[in-house]
């Protein structure tokens, strides 16, 4: 019985160890999900060419769900931006040409220290883009 | 009894662990969904003025420096102007109520020191004509937001500013600076 005790200890601390080893700058590059599937998640096809009125709307949406814009990049194409209700959720929005005749847009969002990975969220803000800029968006594979 | 308490707890403690690790908080489900309230926001944040977008822009700059807001971002392309501004947080209650407790108990209630006061505002052209100037319509947008810090420097606000009164004082300052602008006062 005691050695069975002490194997169990070990595997405590063997775990604890497991856990609390990886450094914090792992977080540098670190990514939940695979990244095929979050592109997927975070990025829809609008069948227009127009770049700026696309950016615009992507601003007048920000606005809408309660966001302050915090940087917008016309030539670069994207749209950062902040929404404080106690918590603090971040999101950039990027904008650019995909073949002839569509957009792709992407974004990604922090809520407070945790990047957001659940392909809800995003759903939701591309119906709302969607519904202001009168396209359907496009899922891409 | 099958399993002894020890086998039990350490059982608990594992699943504890593993909980810690994969349990990372979830964004709130209203968090990006329009409601209600957006358009209402939208109403109140919103106005239009009978100006082109290039007149309106510096007309807004000139009425955010009027409220001491410095400019941190702006791309005219877009109509997009990111101004801030910190001040000062403290509120006579708070600080009564402090000092109230501090005399009780001998302990130190930290109390809002900071504010730091975000706005963004965004123009957007309804109607533009090259030609004639005073036929132009443009629609301008602005949202407020600020972040509270105590005296220990922790976060204890944070929030979108929706006060109608707030947004309508902007504007009546907005309609005066486009006037001034117009007869380049």
């Amino acid at each position: 019985m005691k050695k069975k005790q002490v194997l169990m200890i070990g595997l405590l601390i063997a775990t604890i160890m497991l856990v609390s080893c990886a450094p914090s700058t792992h977080q540098v590059l670190a990514a939940k999900g695979s990244q095929v599937k979050l592109r997927a998640i975070q990025t829809r096809a609008f069948d227009t060419t127009n770049k700026e009125k696309m950016l615009r709307t992507v601003i007048a949406t920000l606005q809408d769900l309660g966001f302050v814009v915090d940087k917008a990049d016309d030539i670069l194409g994207t749209v950062s931006g902040t929404k404080l209700d106690r918590y603090a959720l971040r999101m950039t929005v990027s904008v650019r040409p995909r073949g002839e005749t569509q957009l792709l847009v992407r974004a990604n969002a922090q809520y407070n220290i945790y990047a957001v990975e659940d392909p809800e969220p995003y759903q939701q803000f591309f119906d709302a883009l969607s519904k202001a800029i009168f396209l359907t968006a496009h899922q891409v594979d | 009894m099958k399993y002894s308490t020890f086998s039990r707890l350490f059982i608990g403690i594992i699943v504890f662990l593993f909980l810690f690790v994969s349990c990372a908080p979830k964004i709130p489900k209203q968090a990006l969904q329009l409601s209600k309230e957006s358009l209402k926001n939208r109403q109140l944040q919103t106005r239009r003025f009978d100006t082109d977008e290039e007149t309106l822009l510096s007309a807004s700059a000139a009425v955010l420096q009027d409220l001491g807001f410095n400019i941190d971002e702006s791309e005219t392309d877009l109509g997009v102007i990111v101004c801030s501004k910190q001040r000062d947080a403290t509120s006579p209650g708070q600080v009564a109520s402090a000092i109230f407790i501090a005399v009780l108990t001998g302990a130190v209630t930290p109390i809002d020191k900071e504010q730091l006061i975000r706005a963004s505002l965004i123009t957007y052209p309804i109607h533009s004509d090259d030609k004639d100037k005073s036929k132009c319509r443009t629609a301008v947008r602005i949202t407020f937001q600020r972040i509270v810090t105590n005296t220990q420097g922790q976060i204890t606000r944070r929030e979108c500013i929706n006060e109608a009164k707030i947004y309508q004082e902007f504007f009546d300052k907005l309609a005066q600076s486009i006037f001034l602008e117009a007869h380049e006062i």
